[in-house]
C-alpha cells in the first residue's frame, strides 16, 4: 500500500568556477514580509537528461520545482516560450545577457541522470542572473526513480530557502480525510499525501466515520478518532505499515480530538463522559491518563506549544466557545481569545509565536491568526465554512477545511500564506477535510 | 455489540426520509412491527417519537421534548427487551469538535431525563455524531432545526 520509503542522499557536487561576477550590493534575496506584493521572476528550464533512462524526468522535475516555487505567491515563473537561452548541457556556461534580456533575477538549471543501479541523479544549480554568479553551491540529489517528485522538492526547497532565508516545507505530506457520498450519507476515509496533492494513497476504509488525523512530530504516526467500535475512539496508526490500534477507553466515554505533545510519546485529548467533555493526557505507550481540566463545560481541541510546556485549547467555560492556554500538566488557564464571535479548533505554529484558530462571527467562518498572548489577531480567511488549520512545518503557510454551502456541499483543502495572501485550493479527487501537515521529510 | 452495530447500521442507512426510521426494520433481530402495535419498534419511532430537538448551541429540553421523552420512558419500561442507544447531533454550524462535545451533551440530557423518569441506566448508551450525520442537507435554519436532535434508538437486547 505505502512505497514513501525513499532514502535522499545528498551530496555537494564540486564544478568548476562560476562565471565571472559582477558587482552588485547584496545578494538576491526576497524578503518575506507583509511588503512583498510583486513576485521574484525566475526561469526553470528543463532539466538536462543525459540519456534516454532518464527519459522525461528532466522535464517533470523542473514543473515540480516550478509549481512548488510559484505556488508560494512569492516567485513567477518565465514560461519557457519565453526563453531566448537553451540550456542543453548542465555544465556549459550560462548565458547570463540572455537571461538578463527577459528579466529572470533567479535561473534555475539542473541535470538528470539514472546511474547504473537505476538510481535517478539529480543535480542542481541556483543563479543570480543580474550579479552573474551562483548563489550557494551545486547539489546533487540521489534517489529512486519512484521518488522523482520528492527530489524535485528538494531541489525547490533548497531554492526556496536560499532565495528566502526561511526554512522550507515542499518535502512534506498531508494526512487528511477524503469524503465521497452525499451530505447525509458522507464515506469517510484516512488519506495520505504529498502536501501539493500528489501520489494520494488510503490508510482506512470507509466503512466507519473517521475524523480529524494528526501526525506525530517526526510524521511516522497518525492519531485520529474513528466509530468503528460504534462510539468515538482514538486510533493510532503507523504510517509505514498502515496498522493501527486503539488507546485505552473506558465503556461508556467517548474519546475524541487527540494530539501529540512534541515528545511523541503523550497525546492529549478530549473525553466525554456523562455528557461532560474534558482534557485529558495519556502516556501513548503505558495507557497511563491522568485529568488536565475539570469543569462543567466543554473543554476540546487541545494543542502543544513547541516547547511542549503549555496547552492551547478551546472551553465554553465563559458562556461561548474561547481559546485558553494552561500549564502541559494542567493548572489555572489564561483566557487569550476577547474578539467578538466564537472561537474553536487552536493550533500553535511551529515557531512558537502565532496561535492558528477557526473563528465564528455574525454567520460566516474565518481562520485566522493570534500571537500567543491573544494580541495582534488576523482574519486570514472568510467563506461560509473554513475550519481546522494546520501549519506548514516552517510555520508560514497554513492548510484548512473549506466546506461549501446547502445541499450540494463538499468539502476541499485550501491553503492561504499567513500574510493573508495566496489563497489555493489544495486538488484532491475526492472531498477533503481535516488536514494535518507532517514535519519536513528527511 | 449488538446494541453497538445496530447503532451504526441505522445511522448509515437513515436516509432522508421524513418519518425516519433509525432502526433497520429488516434485520434478523426481530425489529418489525407496525406503527398501532405499542409493543413495536414502530409504534416507539413513529407514534411516541424517537427523537427531540434543541434550539441553538443548546442542550436544555424543551416541554415538547420531555412530552415525548415521557413517552420513550413509558415504552422502554413496558418493552424490557429493549436496550437504547442516545445519539447527539448538532447542525453544521460549529466547529467538528466542539459539535462533537454539543452533541454528547444532548444525548446526556436525554439519558439523564430517561433515568429520572425510571429507566435504568445501565440499558441505556449515548453516543454523538457532532455534525457528522446530517439529517436534512440544506443550510438554513428549516434544516438545522431537524439536525439540532437526538435519537433514541432502539434495539434488542441480544439473548444469550
Amino acid at each position: 500500500m505505502m512505497k514513501h520509503v525513499l532514502s535522499l542522499l545528498v551530496a555537494l557536487v564540486i564544478l568548476g568556477l562560476p562565471a565571472a561576477a559582477q558587482e552588485r550590493s547584496g545578494p538576491l534575496r526576497i524578503e518575506i514580509t507583509e511588503g512583498v506584493i510583486e513576485p521574484l521572476p525566475y526561469a526553470v528550464p528543463d532539466f538536462v537528461a543525459d540519456s534516454a533512462a532518464a527519459g522525461d524526468f528532466g522535464r517533470n522535475i523542473a514543473r515540480v520545482v516550478a509549481s512548488d516555487l510559484s505556488g508560494t505567491g512569492l516567485f513567477r515563473e518565465i514560461p519557457a516560450d519565453a526563453h531566448i537561452a537553451r540550456v542543453t548541457s548542465f555544465s556549459s556556461p550560462v548565458q547570463f545577457a540572455d537571461w538578463k534580456a527577459i528579466n529572470a533575477q533567479a535561473l534555475i538549471t539542473g541535470g538528470v541522470s539514472v546511474d547504473d543501479a537505476g538510481k535517478l541523479v539529480v543535480r542542481f544549480r541556483l543563479y543570480d542572473v543580474f550579479a552573474g554568479q551562483e548563489m550557494g553551491q551545486g547539489l546533487q540529489l540521489v534517489g529512486t526513480t519512484d521518488g522523482w517528485r520528492r527530489i524535485a522538492h528538494k531541489v525547490a526547497d533548497q531554492v526556496y530557502t536560499r532565495l528566502t532565508g526561511e526554512s522550507p516545507y515542499f518535502d512534506s505530506r498531508v494526512v487528511f480525510v477524503a469524503e465521497t457520498g452525499p451530505k447525509d450519507a458522507r464515506q469517510k476515509r484516512l488519506a495520505i499525501m504529498d502536501y501539493d496533492g500528489a501520489n494520494v494513497s488510503y490508510l482506512t476504509d470507509a466503512a466507519s466515520i473517521v475524523l480529524a488525523p494528526r501526525f506525530s512530530p517526526t510524521g511516522d504516526r497518525v492519531l485520529y478518532t474513528s466509530y468503528e467500535s460504534g462510539f468515538p475512539r482514538i486510533y493510532v496508526l503507523d504510517v509505514a505499515s498502515a496498522g493501527r490500534r486503539v488507546l485505552q477507553s473506558q465503556d461508556g466515554t467517548m474519546s475524541f480530538a487527540p494530539r501529540f505533545a512534541p515528545d511523541g510519546r503523550t497525546v492529549v485529548y478530549s473525553l466525554t463522559s456523562g455528557g461532560n467533555t474534558d482534557l485529558y493526557a495519556m502516556d501513548i505507550g503505558s495507557g497511563q491518563s491522568r485529568r488536565l481540566t475539570r469543569a462543567p463545560s466543554i473543554e476540546t481541541a487541545p494543542s502543544f506549544s513547541p516547547d511542549g510546556s503549555r496547552i492551547v485549547f478551546e472551553s465554553d467555560r465563559s458562556g461561548t466557545p474561547q481559546l485558553y492556554i494552561m500549564p502541559a500538566g494542567g493548572g489555572e488557564a489564561q483566557r487569550i481569545s476577547f474578539g467578538q464571535g466564537r472561537y474553536g479548533t487552536p493550533v500553535w505554529s511551529p515557531r512558537g509565536d502565532l496561535i492558528a484558530f477557526t473563528k465564528q462571527s455574525k454567520g460566516r467562518f474565518h481562520i485566522g491568526v493570534m500571537r500567543t498572548d491573544g494580541s495582534e489577531e488576523r482574519l486570514l480567511t472568510a467563506s461560509f465554512l473554513d475550519e481546522g488549520p494546520t501549519w506548514s512545518p516552517n510555520g508560514r503557510v497554513i492548510m484548512f477545511t473549506r466546506e461549501t454551502q446547502g445541499a450540494q456541499g463538499r468539502a476541499s483543502l485550501y491553503s492561504v500564506d499567513i500574510t493573508g495572501r495566496n489563497l489555493r485550493q489544495v486538488p484532491t479527487e475526492t472531498g477533503a477535510s481535516d488536514p494535518s501537515w507532517s514535519p519536513l521529510q528527511k | 455489540m449488538l446494541v453497538a452495530g445496530l447503532a451504526l447500521g441505522a445511522c448509515s442507512s437513515a436516509g432522508r426520509f421524513d418519518d425516519t426510521n433509525a432502526v433497520d426494520l429488516n434485520s434478523a433481530a426481530g425489529m418489525a412491527g407496525t406503527a398501532q402495535d405499542p409493543a413495536s419498534p414502530m409504534y416507539f419511532q413513529q407514534t411516541i417519537g424517537d427523537r427531540v430537538l434543541f434550539a441553538v448551541d443548546q442542550s436544555t429540553l424543551s416541554p415538547t421534548a420531555m412530552a415525548t421523552l415521557d413517552g420513550q420512558a413509558q415504552w422502554l419500561m413496558t418493552n424490557v427487551e429493549y436496550n437504547a442507544v442516545i445519539e447527539g447531533h448538532a447542525d453544521e454550524q460549529g466547529t467538528r469538535e466542539y459539535n462533537l462535545a454539543l452533541g454528547a451533551r444532548r444525548a446526556n440530557s436525554v439519558l439523564e431525563y430517561l433515568s429520572s423518569k425510571g429507566v435504568s441506566p445501565a440499558r441505556m448508551k449515548v453516543v454523538s455524531y457532532g455534525k457528522e450525520r446530517p439529517l436534512e442537507i440544506c443550510s438554513d435554519e428549516s434544516c438545522y432545526a431537524k439536525n439540532r436532535r437526538a435519537v433514541t434508538v432502539i434495539s434488542a437486547v441480544p439473548t444469550s
